[in-house]
């Protein structure tokens, strides 16, 4: 019955500022996809404005590229959140509450979004219209059906193991042996995954920086290395927490 | 947009399990106010005063004096009720094991449940409103004008609807509340306020009925939380519960007493426990000496080592979310620069020590700070986010909180499993737009289930509230195309709006709260009218002065029938009796500060005197007994060993 999907930002930007009603500029930022952002700010009357059109990278005034700076990301965060977060208008009009409740939600979305290389990745190449299934929405689904071909085998004997760590720790009872091969494991599959990073950044430049046809295909490269490293950080995650429960 | 200072100011309220504080930023430094007997600590204990007033509301003490009720009429107190904020009335149930007070007959599942106190029934938010007005009656007191607008300190592994009666409390006191504070954050903001320092802190909050563990990055005066983890169930509390309960198997086991059916002498013995829980952590061993009702003595001697046996498996139960949240920030302990302890708890050397293995302090030549006073820092750190709310503020305008959301918020999605949409640990605000269709031709309806938690099945997670999106316009299934809006707000509480795009429709919606009170509900709990207007004000507090005067020498008058004033010296009681022929003759005076200093004055003198009174009272309230049936009402499920030392008997 429920049917979710993908989160978008939908509102149009307003011509007018809502409190004195002075043209607002809209601000172009590059020339690149719908990087069209507008004031914050009314640049007459001072007062918070609602959200406008942009995307996740033109609230922190970039270009959308894959290569990005986290330091100056950091940094223009906090810029932004002393100025849009609500304890700045803690005693302001309902309509400067509600617009700076609007406004650091989408900033902290587009923070977290943006500040993780994986979801970066996904959040770019589904703006440049990538069909990305439902799981990868950061709903922390597991999809059992996509085992890595070269992973299967391993894959099977790490699960057994997991289990039988994991029965032995309900029994209180501890398997040394167990408990080193699984710490083997879980470096193995952090070296499967820095694999997959490097070659995610080497992707990232390409995409960055050619033409719309090396873009096509490194977006088809990153895709599978997406499926690959969502897989690989599962296991991980599966591994650490079971040792260290 | 005024200053925090002379009118309008934003007080700072840390409403604690076992203890509430209010502080305010005295120019940039943060202080707790004191209430009107000089004590900065004010116990969260209601009690119901003897007899209600016709008709209107009826009168409470809270407090100290309410402390003292506890062990005259118990069934006329309550205490330690953050425990049952947002909740629901089975979970109340189970708890109220460990409690005297027990749930209003008529309370249905479903209902928000209402605890019996004499002839009068309450919601967790109305006693909590109690304790919230007698804070904001101190700080009006002590500043001379009217205080309406607070910030208030949760735990911050508090869930929303733990937020929400929270808040549904500081508006039944006549508080605006301006923001929820996660109490580890809070303690980070009073230790950092005086530091410009960076980097990574540790904040763990062991209080007396909760646990939170806290990392934050600090960076140019922003305070960025990286995640939070901790038990809404875990603090000082269940460490005196377990004594109570090993103190009370003992008697039974010994002296052939079950006090359990008495409820003043649980008190007067938990008391007791607590008393030698707070001995150990300064003593390498403490004593439990009380006379039974048939004239035996039960004592104990414990041993330090004992004691950190016995709460061993208690403590521990703190280490796997300081673990988690160590995960989830992305850092090794070695990476923490500073650990913060808050919560009294955190004064037993035996937790100390946890905390020091668990962030390799030592092993680092460090040290976890105490420099602040555990019970205070919070409240401190509440005063401080209120001086920056208040705004135009210099101590604070370069400081800004940045908190995260301690659950994920998820819906549920087909087969009862559930789809996470917002993750635990996103910075607040956040938000999340979902879309929604119809699944058959012509539903007019969709309904929502929103959870919040860790777990895959919506039946495993807290149920928050039921969303049923109204009036979709006919059309076949799967076309038409809600969006909803999940918005975690900056207190942690969640907001969901909702429009049909096809149609262009806002989509009504019905919210079914899981847990909680209805705003008319809330509306008809408020306290009393908060609408002071300035000339009114200075009556009110001469009228309240008055009244305290009035109280005070009616008890001192019946204090000196009770055989504790034989007790006192020949000077001790010509010093009362001055005292109170002082607070006689101004009493009716129009200035306010003779009235409070002559009550103050006569408050003190009677110390002595309360103090041999209590002592006569518990003594009383276990021998008064008679040895009835067993009760059931506490421990059902810990059966306790024999841990204690063996007993001497003089």
């Amino acid at each position: 019955m429920l049917n979710a999907q993908e989160s978008t930002i939908t509102t149009t930007a307003p011509a007018v500022c809502w409190a004195c009603l002075a043209q607002l500029e809209s601000v172009l930022i590059a020339q690149s996809v719908s990087s069209k952002g507008s004031a914050l700010f009314c640049p007459h009357c001072g007062k918070i404005q609602p959200p406008a059109g942009g995307n996740y990278f033109s609230i922190f005034g970039l270009v959308p590229r894959l290569n990005l700076d986290l330091g100056m990301l950091e940094r223009q965060f906090h810029k932004l959140s002393r100025k849009l977060h609500p304890d700045r208008f803690a005693r302001a009009s309902e309509n400067e509450k509600e617009w700076s409740l609007a406004q650091s939600s989408l900033l902290n979305d587009a923070y977290r979004t943006l500040k993780d290389p994986l979801t970066r990745t996904y959040y770019l190449l589904k703006l440049h219209g990538a069909e990305i299934g439902e799981e990868f929405a950061g709903k922390d689904r597991k999809d059992p059906s996509r085992v890595p071909a070269d992973l299967l085998e391993e894959v099977f004997e790490l699960n057994m193991q997991l289990e039988e760590m994991r029965m032995n720790r309900k029994m209180g009872e501890v398997d040394e042996q167990l408990q080193s091969d699984l710490q083997q494991a879980e470096k193995k599959f952090l070296a499967l995954q820095d694999e997959v990073d490097e070659q995610l950044h080497t992707e990232w430049t390409k995409w960055d920086e050619g033409d719309a046809q090396t873009r096509e295909t490194a977006q088809k490269t990153m895709m599978a290395l997406l499926d690959r490293r969502r897989y690989l950080s599962n296991l991980v995650r599966d591994v650490t927490e079971t040792l260290g429960a | 947009m005024a200053a925090n200072q002379e009118k309008n100011r934003v007080v700072g309220i840390d409403l604690g399990t076992t203890n509430s504080l209010v502080a305010y930023m005295e120019g940039s430094k943060p202080v707790v106010i004191p209430g009107v007997d000089g004590s900065n600590l004010v116990p969260s204990v209601v009690a119901l005063d003897p007899v209600p007033t016709e008709g209107g509301r009826p009168t409470v003490t809270v407090g100290n004096s309410a402390r003292k009720a506890l062990i005259e009429t118990p069934e006329r107190v309550i205490y330690s009720v953050k425990r049952l904020m947002g909740r629901g009335v089975s979970e109340v149930q189970s708890e109220l094991k460990f409690f005297p007070f027990r749930l209003a007959k008529d309370v249905e599942e479903g209902e928000v449940p209402r605890v019996q106190l004499g002839e009068l029934a309450f919601t967790p938010p109305e006693i909590s409103a109690y304790v919230l007005r007698q804070l904001k009656r101190n700080a009006e007191r002590f500043f001379g004008s009217p205080v309406t607008q607070a910030v208030i300190t949760v735990p911050a592994y508090f869930n929303d609807a733990q937020r929400q009666a929270t808040k549904d409390a500081g508006r039944m006191a006549g508080l605006e509340v301006l923001r929820l504070v996660n109490e580890p954050t809070a303690a980070a903001l009073a230790y950092g306020l005086d530091r410009a320092k960076e980097g990574i802190i540790a904040v763990y909050d062991l209080g007396g009925g909760t646990f939170d563990i806290s990392i934050l990055k600090l960076r140019d005066g922003i305070f960025e939380v990286q995640s939070t983890n901790g038990d809404t169930h875990l603090g000082g509390d269940d460490i005196d519960n377990l004594l109570l309960t090993i103190a009370l198997d003992e008697i039974h086991a010994e002296h052939g007493v079950d006090l359990r059916a008495h409820p003043g002498a649980v008190q007067a013995l938990r008391k007791a426990a607590i008393d030698a829980k707070i001995q150990l952590s300064t003593n390498p061993v403490a004593h439990f000496d009380i006379e039974l009702p048939n004239g035996d003595r039960y004592q104990r001697e414990i041993p330090r080592e004992v004691f950190d046996d016995l709460i061993e498996p208690i403590l521990q139960r703190t280490a796997a979310p300081c673990k988690q949240a160590m995960l989830d920030a992305n850092v090794l302990p070695e990476q923490i620069d500073e650990v913060v302890l808050v919560g009294g708890s955190t004064r037993i050397p035996a937790v100390r020590q946890l905390v020091d293995d668990l962030f390799h302090l030592s092993a680092r030549g460090k040290k976890a700070h105490t420099e602040l006073n555990p019970d205070e820092v919070v409240a401190l750190g509440a005063a401080v986010q209120a001086d920056i709310l208040a705004g135009a503020s210099k101590a604070t305008e370069e400081l800004l909180l940045l908190d995260v959301t301690p659950l994920s918020l998820g819906i549920e999605a087909l087969g009862g499993t559930v789809a996470k949409i917002i993750q635990r640990n996103s910075t607040i605000p956040a938000s999340a737009t979902e879309h929604f269709t119809t699944g058959v031709d012509g539903q007019a309806n969709v309904a929502i289930h929103v959870v919040q938690g860790e777990r895959e099945l919506a039946a495993d997670c807290r149920s928050l509230a039921r969303f049923d999106l109204k009036g979709i316009p006919p059309m076949s299934a799967g076309l038409p195309r809600i969006e909803v809006k999940f918005l975690i707000d900056a207190d942690g509480i969640l907001q969901v709006s909702a429009r049909e795009q096809r149609s262009g429709q806002q989509a009504q919606i019905e919210v079914k709260p899981t847990y909680g009170l209805t705003d008319e509900q809330v509306e008809s709990m408020i306290l009393e009218s908060f609408d002071h207007a300035e000339e009114d004000f200075a009556r009110r507090l001469l009228i309240e002065a008055r009244n305290e005067a009035e109280s005070i020498l009616n008890k001192v008058e019946q204090a000196r029938t009770n055989p504790a004033w034989a007790q006192l010296t020949a000077q001790e009681q010509a010093a009362i009796d001055a005292a109170r022929a002082h607070l006689a003759a101004v009493k009716d005076g129009s200035e306010l500060a003779p009235i409070r200093e002559a009550t103050l004055a006569l408050d003190k003198s009677t110390q002595r005197l309360a103090e041999l009174m209590m002592d006569a009272a518990v003594t009383t309230a276990i021998r008064g007994k008679t040895m009835q049936s067993a009760g059931e009402e506490l421990s059902d499920n810990i059966a306790a060993p024999h841990p204690m030392a063996p007993a001497e008997f003089k």
